[in-house]
């Protein structure tokens, strides 16, 4: 929409020529350390141990890579996030679509009071109800386990928030054409307006994903068996003890293996999720 | 009759249900049993006596709370402004659509997508003591090295260069978003009183985004406010606790020593000046755009 009025915009001070330089230049800056950080990931560890300038010269390999293939723990870990990451979604997705169709388009006692009630979850930081929750999900023996890890995500009040957005946004004449009809609300609501919601649903679900997917503090304290460990924590773990292991080059290949997920989707979904942290952040 | 129907059912209230239980479950009930466990004296053994306000007094007076309540004021002080500028600047140098501004942008927010473990990684990578990519820079041009991770004051600075790397995306995309809305003829009468760049950016961007300047900067106050994985990952909080922030300070008491009142309290303190902030983040949401003023 915007796109029009730019070509009448007079030669303002944004996006001239200087300013889009330095703006280059500081992209360099900024992908420095990832470029430095997929260099050591082809160096042989042993090299490294040498002198780590020698990411400047050949010869590269790929056997960080390999070893990556070869070590089922990492696999194990990516596995958990993703069951995690993908539960969590779909779990997000159910709840929110229901609850804001509820709250967009339907009339029931205390609606507006619960919808309120339920706005304000969104100033709760997940520091406030975690050590709570820590001890709620011991009583239940819930802790490693994936359940347990995916579930505190799903009382996220954004989601709801968002979807309620959306479903006010679709025409009122849409269902009382049904409702005339004698269509159930179920059948409007599973046959006229979720398939309506599909892009919505597109955003809620990619941001759902990341979010999950780099999720820390919880799997951090839920998931203390090893083999529990979602991706990041195992990533943290091996980390925390780098010098000593696995080497440089092998951590840093396992680091661009685990971003790799994020950066996929990030590159073919960018639309959504700048679409969702920009609206959940301002609206 | 359709109209009726619409109008209150207590049967469409089985919509909410599933979300409404999660949320009770998970978040409201948590949130009182944390204010309820903050009350008490509790340990690993179980749910211990009533102690009134002696968990937030044994907090204010603990000197290591008193230090990461400082140490996250000072991050936040120095974060947040760079942040918002920076985040300014590229959304100001990048505001045209065309391929080479949305290569930048897409490229600018791409870090925030990463998880903090990938980022610490990334940044530790860069900062470590001989092998890291500043040590190497500083070798090759003769300079003494810093030791960044473990030098007091450096240590926290390590951590807010990383967090700024990693969050820079989302300011500079809610500048865009707010450039996009000023409305062009406010450009058009600059352009016939021949107004210079400066003056514009002065007279007509900056008021017509004032806004959402504010906003940005009260997100990001509590985004930053909650720095945890970066400080933890990074410097482990040291060296002698300099960079340990709030969170982390929460989470060694609850998690580590298990003083769980303790660490509720802590975390109450923290949620008080988030909701304050919050509620500052609302009342300019829903106050009226001075766009069209």
């Amino acid at each position: 929409m915007s796109r029009d009025q730019s070509t009448y915009r007079p030669e303002t001070l944004t996006a001239s020529r200087p300013l889009l330089w330095i703006a280059a230049l500081l992209s360099v800056v900024m992908m420095a350390p990832v470029a430095w950080l997929v260099g050591l990931s082809i160096k042989n560890n042993r090299e490294l141990m040498l002198g780590t300038e020698s990411v400047f010269r050949l010869p590269y390999t790929l056997v960080n890579y390999v070893n990556i293939l070869h070590s089922s723990q990492a696999f194990g870990w990516f596995f958990n996030s993703m069951i995690v990451a993908i539960g969590q979604t779909i779990g997000v997705l159910v709840l929110s679509s229901l609850a804001g169709y509820a709250f967009a388009r339907l009339e029931f006692p205390l609606r507006r009071t619960i919808f309120v009630i339920v706005l304000f979850g969104l100033a709760v930081p997940e520091q406030a109800v975690i050590i709570a929750r820590h001890q709620m999900f011991n009583w239940f023996g819930l802790h490693n386990s994936h359940l347990g890890l995916m579930l505190p995500g799903m009382s996220s009040a954004f989601g709801v928030f968002l979807m309620t957005q959306f479903f006010r946004a679709i025409p009122k004449e849409i269902d009382e054409a049904a409702l005339l009809d004698n269509a159930s609300q179920w059948r409007i609501f599973w046959k006229i307006m979720l398939p309506l919601t599909l892009p919505a649903q597109a955003t809620l679900g990619i941001f759902t994903f990341l979010h999950a997917w780099n999720d820390y503090w919880w799997p951090l304290i839920s998931a203390t068996k090893k083999e529990m460990y979602t991706l990041t924590i195992g990533i943290a773990s091996s980390q925390t003890n780098f010098a000593q292991s696995e080497g440089l080059g092998f951590l840093s290949a396992q680091a661009v293996f685990a971003s790799l997920p994020v950066l996929i989707v990030y590159i073919f979904f960018q639309r959504h999720i700048v679409t969702a942290v920009s609206g959940g952040a301002v609206k | 009759m359709a109209e009726s129907y619409r109008r209150g059912h207590p049967g469409h209230a089985l919509f909410i249900l599933p979300y409404l239980t999660a949320f009770v479950v998970l978040l409201a009930f948590p949130l009182f049993w944390s204010i309820w466990l903050s009350l008490h004296k509790v340990d690993l053994f179980g749910p211990g006596r009533f102690v009134g306000l002696t968990n937030y007094t044994r907090v204010l007076a603990d000197p290591v709370f008193l230090q990461a309540f400082r140490n996250t004021i000072l991050f936040v002080a120095l974060s947040v402004p760079t942040l918002v500028a920076l985040g300014l600047f590229l959304a100001l140098a990048l505001n045209r659509t065309t391929r080479t501004t949305s290569f930048f942008r897409g490229l600018f927010f791409s870090s925030s997508v990463l998880s903090v473990t990938i980022v610490t990684l990334i940044w530790r990578f860069v900062f470590i003591p001989r092998d890291g990519l500043i040590p190497v820079i500083f070798e090759q041009l003769g300079l003494q090295p810093i030791n960044f991770l473990s030098t007091s004051g450096w240590s926290l600075f390590a951590v807010g260069v990383a967090t700024v790397w990693w969050c820079l995306g989302l300011p500079m995309m809610l500048f865009l978003a707010a450039l996009q809305q000023i409305p062009a003829d406010l450009y058009e009468a600059a352009a016939l009183d021949n107004a210079s760049p400066w003056r514009v950016l002065r007279r007509i961007t900056l008021p017509s985004i004032a806004r959402t300047i504010m906003l940005v900067t009260i997100i990001q106050i509590v985004m930053q406010f909650q720095l945890f994985g970066q400080a933890q990952l990074m410097t482990n909080g040291g060296p002698n606790g300099t960079s340990r922030p709030l969170v982390m300070y929460i989470y060694e008491t609850g998690f580590i020593r298990w003083d769980v009142g303790k660490g509720a309290a802590a975390s109450e303190l923290l949620f008080l000046i988030i909701l304050c902030a919050a509620m500052v983040q609302y009342i300019i949401s829903t106050r009226k755009p001075e766009v069209r003023e």
